[in-house]
């Protein structure tokens, strides 16, 4: 398994360690309700440096961002960020990313852990412009500060007024603790929140710094346990359980990040058809369970006793007190579902996402 | 510690005994790697468990796990208070946080189980 750079400072904090996506990760430090609820009342703190970055630069970068991602790149100017797919020839979708526009023919795309090398040959195999792609994952440490707390925090960390002015996906370059990072407000817990991006060796100092300063603000480090309880309350999707490669993304229900008036990109005259028929073999609605059971990816999902579906994710939500998830399922079923717990169906009721 | 008083099985559960009944619940290590319990699902009574097999399930925020009984016998008295009160596992897992009292078929079973220092034992050899 990999490790971040910041694996040992993760070791003297008592961290308990998952697997995920190749990565060996802080599942949790203390507890993830304790977590979760920092985040939403404070702040928190995440290495998330097993998430991957690949640069595309030079003559051809805008051509060839454009042709492998749905959303439209000529709305991206410079020190922003677009939330965007990439798709394969069927429309399925093969990586959820962020994409970072430093200025023309210059883009950083972030992308999930598990699926940093088959990006990276998927963008080398469809480069046909001339532009210049290069996996800098190994170089690139993230930090995540998430929480009502946390401008507060970036603004005692930098020396510029930059810090209040920065609006959601934008970001910039500065000075943090002295050291040159990128700071990017952007996050996966909807809370407010800024992510910071650096070179490994200077990983362990700011993440010191930052430390010390979320424990004043009564905030606390936090692992992956609780990072998948916040992104499923603000019904942000998960790659690898929510969507894959055979899933398109009006079928996981992010149609609004697909751009049909662009100029041609990879799946797009599958999702052109879609868009137009309006059929799809699935759909991912939010569903809150009626009891206190928990339904947990991969259980069944029936109505009337017939099979429709299979839920992607589910936990308890902290914040709702109920448990909550996300179900791909037939299309057009009406809101009243049952799912399979250990033998038994348990009523539960599509809802509308976020959950909070 | 770890009460002396009780005894275990390799999957976590302690058993006190008095005369042929058996209260069960999990220890204190278990419920501190299974931690933010949410929900306890537990036979009624009644039912038969037999020991060594399923007779309910743990949920936290993070997985299920599996209950196994460490003695057989009828389910006399289960703590319905863990139904809105879950976290009393957590919180106090060798009192508040029982699980269920049983009359047992067999109290020479009790023999098969471990003590505290073979609990102690067990605990540091699964972390080892």
């Amino acid at each position: 398994m990999k490790r971040t750079p910041l694996y040992e400072v993760h070791r003297s904090l008592y961290a308990k360690f998952t697997e995920f996506g190749g990565w060996e990760m802080p599942l949790q430090y203390s507890s993830i309700v304790k977590e979760h609820r920092a985040v939403r009342d404070a702040a928190g703190l995440f290495d998330l440096s097993h998430m991957g970055e690949i640069d595309i630069t030079g003559d051809g970068a805008n051509e060839l961002a454009q042709k492998l991602t749905t959303n439209d790149i000529r709305r991206l100017t410079d020190g922003r960020v677009q939330y965007t797919l990439l798709c394969n020839e069927n429309g399925g979708i093969v990586d959820d990313i962020l994409i970072y526009r430093h200025v023309d023919n210059d883009y950083t795309l972030v992308v999930n852990a598990a699926n940093i090398e088959k990006d990276f040959e998927w963008i080398k195999h469809h480069n046909d412009t001339g532009a210049e792609v290069s996996d800098v994952s190994d170089e690139t440490v993230l930090i995540a500060v998430q929480g009502p707390r946390s401008m507060d925090i970036l603004f005692s960390v930098t020396p510029a007024d930059l810090a209040y002015d920065i609006k959601p996906f934008q970001f910039y370059v500065d000075q943090v603790a002295g050291h040159t990072v990128a700071i990017s407000r952007t996050g996966y817990t909807g809370e407010v929140g800024f992510e910071i991006y650096l070179k490994p060796k200077n990983a362990e100092d700011l993440w010191d710094t930052l430390y010390e300063i979320v424990k004043e603000e009564d905030g606390l480090p936090v692992g992956l346990g609780a990072r998948d309880t916040l992104r499923l309350e603000a019904g942000l999707r998960l790659y690898g359980m929510d969507m894959d490669e055979n899933t398109t993304p009006y079928e996981a229900g992010l149609g609004r990040f697909v751009k049909l008036d662009t100029d041609d990109f990879i799946g797009k005259e599958v999702l052109l058809a879609q868009k137009e028929t309006g059929e799809l073999k699935k759909k991912l609605v939010g569903f809150q369970m009626l009891d206190r059971v928990v339904a947990r990816p991969g259980y069944t999902v029936y109505q009337n006793d017939e099979v429709i579906g299979i839920v992607t994710s589910g936990a308890p939500s902290p914040s709702l007190n109920c448990n909550i998830g996300f179900a791909s399922i037939t299309p057009n079923s009406g809101n009243n579902i049952e799912i399979d717990i250990r033998g038994k169906q348990y009523p539960a009721k599509i809802v509308k996402v976020p959950f909070i | 510690m770890i009460p002396e008083n009780l005894r275990y099985n390799e999957s976590h559960e302690w058993v006190r005994q008095e005369e042929d009944i058996a209260t069960i619940g999990i220890t204190d290590y278990a419920q501190s790697e299974i931690q933010d319990i949410v929900f306890v699902e537990l036979p009624d009574v009644g039912t038969q468990i037999t020991q060594e097999t399923e007779f309910g399930v743990i949920e936290s925020v993070k997985a299920a796990f599996d209950l196994y009984a460490p003695v057989s016998g009828e389910v006399i008295e289960v703590n319905e208070s863990l139904l809105d009160a879950p976290e009393q596992v957590n919180e106090s897992p060798y009192d508040d946080g029982w699980f269920l009292k049983i009359k047992m078929t067999d109290t020479n079973e009790l023999d098969e189980l471990l003590d505290a220092d073979g609990y102690q034992a067990h605990i540091e050899a699964e972390h080892a």
